[in-house]
Formats: C-alpha cells, structure tokens, sequence
C-alpha cells in the first residue's frame, strides 16, 4: 500500500478496495435488501410449502398466485387502496396549495415577523403524531367526522404542511429577486408574478414536496389506525395489520402479498422521481 | 368582490398590493389548519391530561392526579425506560452505521446512483408493511433467521425472538435500526458531497493519515448536518410506535412497550383518555430536550466556522 490515502481512491490497490469497500456495501445491501425478497418470496408460496419443515425456505418450487387472487376477490384489500390513495391525493394537493402561499408569503412578501412565521413552520415539523393523536380523536369526534376517510383528509395536512412549506421556502430563497423586481415594474401583480415566475422555477421543488408528502400520507399509521374502525373506511397498513391478522393463525402469504402490494405505489413513483424524493429529504434536512 | 367599475378594482389593486395585507391572506389556509389542528391539539392534549375524561365522557379537572398515578405505576415507569434504552441505543447504532455507510457511498463506485436509490428503499416503504415481514421473519416457529443459524450448526433449536424480553428488545431495535440506517446515510452522503476535494488534498499533502482527514476534516465539516439528521433520528425513534404495534404489542412481559404504545393503549383501547394523554405530555420535556440539545449542538458548529455567533 502506497503512502497515499483514500480521498484519492484511484491509488489503492484493487485487495484493498475489496475488503474496505465491496465486502461491507454487499453486506450493507444484502441486509437491507433481503425483507424486500422475503416478502416477495412468501408472497408467492403455497401454503404447503409456507408451512413444510423441509426444503429450501429461500426458494419457491411451485409459485402461485393464490394469495393475491384471495386478498383481491376476497378482502376489502381494493377498498382499502383506494381510500389511501384518494385520502393521500387529496391531502397532498390540499397541503401543496397551502405551503405554496404560506412559503411564499414568509419568504418573498417578507411582511413583519415572518423570520419568526419561519421559525415557528420548522417547530411545528418537530411536533410528533405520537403527541397528537389522543387530542385529535377528541376533536375529530366532536366534529362528527370520526371513522370517516375526512377525519384523515384534514389530519394529514397538519404534518404536511409544515413540511413543504419549509423544503419550498429553500427553494424560493434560491431565485433571484430582480425577476420579481422585473415584474413589479412591468405592472404585475403579486398573484402573477407568484403564478407566472415563481411557481414554473420552483417546478422541481414542488415535485419534491408532493412526493415526499404523498409517501408520508400513504405510509401514516397511527392516525388512521385510532380515527377510522370501519373496515371500508381503513387505509392499507391498517387494514392489512388490523384485518388480515385473524386469531392465530397467520396468513403468511395474504400478509406478505398485502405488504407488497401496499408498498409498491410508493416504490414506483419513488423509482421514477429518485432525485426529487433525495432532494427533498436532504433539502428538508440540510437547511 | 369586484362587483362595480374600475374604481373597486384599483382599490382592490392595492390592497393585493399590500404585502402585510397579502402575506395574511396567504398565510390564512396553512395558519387555520396549523392553529387548529396542530396548535389546539397540543394544547388539549396538555389539559387532557390533567383531566379523568374517558371517551364519551369530557372528564373532570382533577389536577396532578394522573401524573401521580403514572410515578406509582410500574409499567409506566418501564415503558418511560423501555423508551429511554430503545432510542439510545438504535440511535448510536443508526449513527454509526448509517456514517459508515455513507462514506462507503462517497466513494468513487460504479451504478453510484441506482446503488444510491436501493439503499433508501427501507425508508420509503411503509414501515408497517415493512414491520409484518419482520413480524414473519421473527416468527417462532418458521423463522427464516433460525433455520439458516439451524443448518449452518450455530444454534439447536429455533429462537423464540418476540417471546423472550430481551431478545424481544433487541429484535425491534434490530427492526428500527434496518429502517433507520438508510435515511441517515443518504442525508450524511449529502453532507459529505459538500466537501471540497481539495481539503483532502490539502491534508494528504500535510501527510494527515486516512483517520486523522476523517477526524479533522470530514467530522468537523459534517457536524452541523449531523447535529440536525440526529435531532429528526431521535425524534422519530422516541416517538415510534408503528413497529412496536406490529411486533410485539408491547409484550413480552410489557418489556417493549414504549410510551407512546402505552399511551395508545390506555388512551385509546382502553378508552381512558385522559391517562393517555397524561403520558402523551410526559414525553413532551424529553422532546424539548432532545431538540435543545441538538440546536445548541448546531450553534456551536457554526461559530467555529466562522459565521455568526448569535
């Protein structure tokens, strides 16, 4: 080994690399990896092979796809994807459309105290579902919307919000005000200059804040698990660890299959938008 | 608004013009939801507490007296412990393993991105659904991990991982850690893509040796970023609550019960919500703290590099 260093990698030698790099990534994603292809390996067993004592339990001899043709015919399971999907559409535009006024009002109108509006947006990200939801069932109670998917609907933002108006406020410091200046002179108003300049720069940051709020409000659990008890009304994670679970006797593969279904929205669209799911994590984070 | 001539609509011109006016009417949708749903809430949950309502019934003021039942109370206590051991010890290991894993990242490595993509996968899925198939990968009986120590002649009979209280903790803290490690390695990979290569050339000229660049230059420059990814990995583990309901309930023996577990149980199943929320407020001082300590953690950092010390 040269006197060299590892900032400058191109100079290790290749054995090095190997046992400093390779060998603990592979090990790092093996790990993480291997629920991924467990769920899917279970998802596709037959019950005798689930349960047999014998045989590989890392392969599967006879797929089948009976577990997902159960939870599809069988179980409100559809039901269930599509309450999470329309109360998680729906709570994503809803906040969006807030943080998009509240992030701009705070960092371009820059009107009395919005230094401390800052402030406060980043302190109300810190407050935790865990506090909050013993409170919000008494409220949504006594607004008569408990048990519905509405209870969620409005809930939702509440964690939102504060999140994307904080990653759109980074992004609406970084263009420049001499755009806006432009326009002020050329007679637009503020609500033009907002809908016309503002919004088409800030296109990547508003992806980034809709993804990340559209995973959020698909993965949440504990509001959804204490406002609704009505299986038409539950959302996937509830309904499957509230309903697929019956006695005990787990339905291993139902289970699995369940798990992977209701993971694979997120996981598409995170596919697809990698870099604005990443940039908004870290945006969120960095600031 | 606009109902006649030009007159109305040049006022209405400059009052849109106004920014304190504007800035209000904008900030209107996010501050009715915040300070109703957010704000009230809060506040509620604190006067819960210091009430005996149940659900179905508003309760009556009785002071202290659920905070004094909640010191009296050993699975109170256990779970405030259970919760105190749960978040420090994922927390370091998060850390440790999440800084490693960055750095194993930062290297030069060919499919960085797509590498960089899966490992984040963990933390995108939805953590119950995750939580199941460890659920099913620490099953008693059909275990996976226990078939596989079985054949390679480690151990000799299956691992009961939820049923015994210590290895019940460390399998949901192994669980927690697995979901947690990926969104500290992506944010700290961040972090360190900030820092200029031309530090470490700076040191290798120096003859700094591969630790002491990582101790003097990489440590010092990511602090501020690890002071904040630590602050959310703290919060997030000590207000968990997802995993714990998969896994385990809280049992064996109540030895994984968190508080907030305990006061989803009390509170909610239970029906006593006022208990609930007394322990819901409780938690809320080790919040407070664990975010003081970081933000102070982050002052500091910023002072010695040079910005302002306010």
């Amino acid at each position: 080994m040269s006197a060299t260093d590892d900032g400058m990698s191109y100079l290790q030698s290749l054995p090095r690399r190997v046992v400093t790099l390779y060998v603990p990534l592979a090990v790092f994603l093996i790990v993480l990896l291997f629920p991924f292809y467990w769920m899917v390996i279970t998802s596709l067993k037959p019950d005798a092979e689930l349960l047999a004592a014998d045989g590989n339990p890392f392969w599967v001899v006879a797929p089948t796809l009976a577990h997902f043709r159960k939870l599809l015919f069988d179980t409100a399971y559809p039901r269930w994807m599509w309450n999470t999907l329309q109360v998680s559409v729906i709570s994503t535009f809803l906040s969006l459309a807030a943080s998009v006024l509240a992030a701009y009002a705070i960092e371009r109108l820059r009107m009395r105290g919005s230094r401390t509006l800052g402030i406060c947006v980043f302190l109300a990200y810190l407050v935790p579902p865990s506090i909050l939801f013993i409170p919000l069932a008494a409220i949504t109670f006594q607004l008569g919307i408990f048990d519905t998917r509405f209870a969620l609907i409005v809930t939702y933002p509440t964690f939102l919000i504060p999140f994307c108006t904080w990653l759109l406020m980074g992004y609406f410091r970084s263009i420049p005000f001499e755009l806006e200046e432009c326009a002020l002179i050329d007679g637009a108003s503020r609500w033009q200059i907002l809908v016309k300049i503002i919004l088409p720069l800030a296109v990547p940051g508003l992806i980034s804040a809709g993804i990340f709020a559209f995973t959020l409000s698909w993965n949440e659990f504990l509001y959804a698990l204490t406002f609704i008890s009505a299986s038409e009304n539950k959302t996937v994670p509830v309904g499957v660890i509230t309903e697929l679970v019956e006695g005990d006797v787990y339905h291993w593969g139902a289970l699995m299959a369940g798990a992977l279904m209701g993971s694979l929205p997120v996981a598409v669209l995170y596919a697809f938008f990698v870099e604005h799911y990443v940039a908004g994590m870290t945006g969120a984070v960095k600031e | 608004m606009a109902e006649s001539g030009s007159a109305a609509q040049g006022h209405r011109g400059r009052l849109l013009d106004n920014r304190e006016f504007l800035g209000a009417l904008f900030l209107l949708p996010a501050a009715i939801l915040l300070l109703g749903l957010l704000a009230y809430p809060l506040g509620l949950g604190v006067w819960l507490g210091f009430t005996d309502a149940k659900v179905g019934s508003s309760g009556q003021w009785i002071g202290l007296e659920n905070f004094e039942f909640l010191v009296g109370d050993s699975v109170f206590l256990l779970s405030a412990w259970n919760t105190f051991i749960y978040t420090f010890t994922a927390s370091v290991i998060k850390f440790a393993l999440g800084l490693w894993l960055a750095l194993l990242l930062n290297e030069r490595l060919p499919f960085k991105a797509a590498l960089r993509a899966v490992v984040l996968l963990p933390f995108i899925v939805p953590t119950v659904l995750s939580a199941i198939a460890f659920w099913w990968l620490y099953d008693a009986q059909f275990s996976v991990l226990s078939w596989t120590l079985v054949r390679l002649g480690l151990i000799d009979h299956y691992i009961d991982f939820l049923g015994n209280p210590l290895l019940a903790r460390c399998s949901v803290i192994v669980a927690n850690v697995w979901r947690g490690v990926p969104f500290i390695a992506i944010s700290l990979l961040a972090g360190l893509q900030t820092i200029a290569p031309s530090l470490y050339e700076a040191a290798a000229i120096d003859g700094a040796t591969a630790l002491q660049k990582f101790r003097h230059v990489t440590l010092p420059l990511l602090s501020p970023i690890i002071a904040v990814v630590m602050t959310f990995s703290v919060l997030f583990t000590f207000t968990d609550f997802q995993l714990i309901w998969v896994l385990t309930h809280g049992g064996p023996l109540n030895a994984t019960h968190l508080m907030t577990t305990l006061s989803y149980q009390r509170g909610i199943s239970g029906g006593a919500l006022g208990e609930g929320a007394a322990i819901s407020t409780a938690m809320i001082p080790f919040l407070l703290l664990a975010v003081l300590f970081s933000y102070f953690g982050l002052q500091r950092r910023r002072w010695q590099q040079g910005g302002a010390d306010r």
